[in-house]
């Protein structure tokens, strides 16, 4: 039992099953990162467990409580939305305290937990702007604010960040990370950006048209795919699959990873053109073309100069290869013919 | 957006604009000038301006003194208000219930508040009429308003529901998890964020109803209900019609409106400039 059990939870609208029977456990205290592609259902699985949609099927248990039939209000969780979804009419001082002023709490209990939280995230100046008067980057702050008042058992977070530039992902992203070592509150947290579901998760839950693909650690699910869906999914750049049958296996997908082929002028196990090079700085992400295997990505560290169309050796890493059957799933290596 | 237009085509705009106020402001403009003159006055030369030579106050002497001008007044008002008021608050939340909520006959349901807007409310005079004289209401500012309410709320369902399905489902996702109730969420939250819409349909709603004749003429013709559009009608006679008197009365009659009206589309400019300044 863990701070949130999902039991066969199953969702449909009208006729089309959108999340189609989860099991899940979360552990007290664990940030927990849903990916999956867009569509799949994560926020509405987000929706089901906050009480806003209720599951068609199944069971959903807070601390081993079963919430099925407890308004949102009362299952102790926060969430924040991808939208920030600010009260456009109250103060940033007023958009903390509702929930708190809602539950009956005594006037200086509230205005101590707001202060609390605003100095937390720096938002102790913008107390009595409007939202309106607000930067974007300021409006999140304020709906995380507005979760940590709560002092909830559960955070639910739905791609809180993809409104916000790359500079400011990257600090938002380090902020929450530090919220969870602060609170050391349970957090679910939705998103498909990979780089922040690599970063932040304790551990991923990876979602495809809303069913559970694998569930693991990053590194796990890194070094561990159970399918290629999860092995395509996780990892920037996407990894290459190779025709298992050319390379002398049987009928099936080979993956190797971009950062672990090898890269050569001179030989290698594959050959292949040359099609694009993007030049990072720190690394190099050269884009090969086989006739046999189509366009695959090499990650190189460092600069490296290569030339479009100019002929090239790609060396597969034997021992870090991923073998797949013809269905995706992972199986064991056979040996080379 | 002057920025981006040529000189031409703002002054092209500007001229179309100008012309269709004049046209639209012209009968309007002719009743008001002409209620200050004289009858001479009227018929002698209807678009010369009031001056001294042919200024006369008759119309609205005559005006005060014939009928309970104030009380007719007063009955426009309350069956305009209350009927808007009615109109505005369960037009919004049947909109807010069919844009909000999956229930089972939801899109029929809509289909049937919107079935209204088609067919005209007169159509049914003769069983109102029935329906009235049963319930003991003819005769009463109550049936006015319990008509104008039905009139006026398939256009407002229609129209505040298209606009409530665009309110954020996150903020009243947010108003659910912070505790409040469906009514808080539809007062405080979604209410405000549609303002702009309600004027509209105040505006649409408003205008037949302060300028109706066929209900008040039907169903509250007495005298303590007269409305002013039916109390005005004692001037128009079958052989004379004391024109100083119908001027002025329908000059009096415009103010009210033009009050509200200016009210309410100071509401819906706001609203339309808050969206814009984002
Ligand atoms: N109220 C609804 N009625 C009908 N279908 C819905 C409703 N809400 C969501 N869906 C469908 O459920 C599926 C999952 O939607 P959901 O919003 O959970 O996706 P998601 O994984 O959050 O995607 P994204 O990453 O784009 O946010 C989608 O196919 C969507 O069309
Ligand atoms: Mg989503």
């Amino acid at each position: 039992m863990g701070a949130l059990d999902l039991k066969a939870v199953t969702k449909s609208f009208g006729a089309t099953e959108v999340i189609k029977g989860i099991d899940l456990t979360v552990e007290e205290g664990e940030f927990c990162v849903f990916v999956g592609p867009s569509g799949c259902g994560k926020s509405t699985l987000l929706r089901i467990i906050a009480g806003l949609e209720d599951a068609t099927s199944g069971d959903i248990l807070l601390d081993g409580k079963r919430v099925n039939d407890v308004a949102p209000a009362k299952r102790e969780l926060a969430m924040v939305f991808q939208s920030y979804a600010l009260y456009p009419h109250l103060s940033v001082r007023d958009n903390m305290g509702l929930a708190l002023k809602q539950a009956g709490k005594p006037r200086a209990e509230i205005t101590a937990m707001t202060d609390h939280a605003a100095k937390m995230l720096s938002l102790d100046a913008l107390l009595d702007r409007r939202p309106a008067e607000l930067s974007g980057g300021q409006r999140q702050r304020v709906a995380i604010g507005r979760a940590i008042v709560r002092t909830p058992k559960l955070f639910l977070f739905d791609e809180p960040l993809s409104n916000l530039d790359a500079a400011l992902r990257v600090a938002t992203r380090i902020e929450i990370a530090r919220l969870h070592r602060d609170l050391k509150a349970t957090m679910i947290y939705v998103t498909h950006d990979q780089v922040e579901a690599m970063t932040l998760a304790d551990r991923i839950v990876v979602l495809r048209a809303g069913k559970v693909e694998q569930v693991g650690t990053p590194m796990e699910l890194y070094n561990n795919p159970a399918n290629t869906f999860v092995a395509g999914f996780i990892g920037s750049p996407q990894m290459n699959f190779l025709d298992a049958a050319a390379l002398g296996h049987p009928p099936g997908k080979i993956g190797a990873r971009p950062e672990h082929i090898g890269l050569s002028r001179q030989t290698g196990d594959i050959s292949g053109h040359v099609s694009h090079v993007e030049k990072l700085g720190g690394e190099t992400l050269v884009y090969v073309r086989s006739d046999v295997h189509g366009l695959m990505t090499v990650r190189l560290f460092g600069e490296h100069d290569y030339a479009v169309s100019e002929t090239v050796f790609l060396t597969l890493p034997t021992d870090r290869l991923f073998h797949f059957a013809a269905d995706g799933r992972r199986r064991q290596p056979t040996a080379v013919a | 957006m002057s920025a981006r237009m040529s000189p031409a085509r703002t002054i092209a705009a500007h001229a179309a604009l100008i012309t269709y106020t004049l046209i639209a402001l012209f009968p309007v403009f002719v009743i008001v000038i002409n209620s200050f003159k004289s009858r001479k006055a009227i018929f002698a030369d209807p678009l010369a301006l009031p001056v001294p030579g042919n200024f006369d106050l008759i119309g609205y002497q005559t005006v005060m003194k014939q009928g309970d001008f104030f009380a007719y007044f007063q009955n426009s008002m309350i069956v305009t208000v209350a009927s808007l008021f009615f109109v505005l608050l369960f037009g919004a939340m049947a909109a807010f219930a069919l844009s909000e909520y999956r229930f089972r006959g939801n899109t029929l349901m809509g289909l049937y508040l919107a079935l209204g807007i088609m067919i005209p409310i007169r159509l049914g005079t003769v069983a109102i009429l029935q329906m009235m004289v049963a319930s003991g209401l003819v005769n009463t500012l109550t049936a006015l308003i319990l008509v104008y309410t039905a009139q006026g709320l398939p256009l407002a369902v229609f129209i505040l529901s298209e606009f409530m399905r665009n309110v954020s489902d996150d903020l009243k996702n947010a108003g659910r998890i912070d505790g409040l109730s469906e009514y808080a969420i539809f007062f405080t939250l979604v209410l405000p964020l549609v303002r702009p819409a309600m004027a509209t349909v105040a505006v649409f709603t408003m205008i037949p109803i302060w300028n109706d004749l066929w209900f008040p003429l039907i169903l509250a013709p007495a005298e303590e209900v007269k409305t002013i559009t039916l109390g005005s009608q004692v001037f128009i006679g079958q052989f004379v019609t004391n024109w100083n008197a119908v001027l002025a009365a329908l000059s009096l009659a415009i103010v009210p409106v033009l009050v509200m009206y200016l009210i309410f589309s100071r509401q819906l400019i706001r609203g339309i400039t808050a969206g814009a300044v984002k």
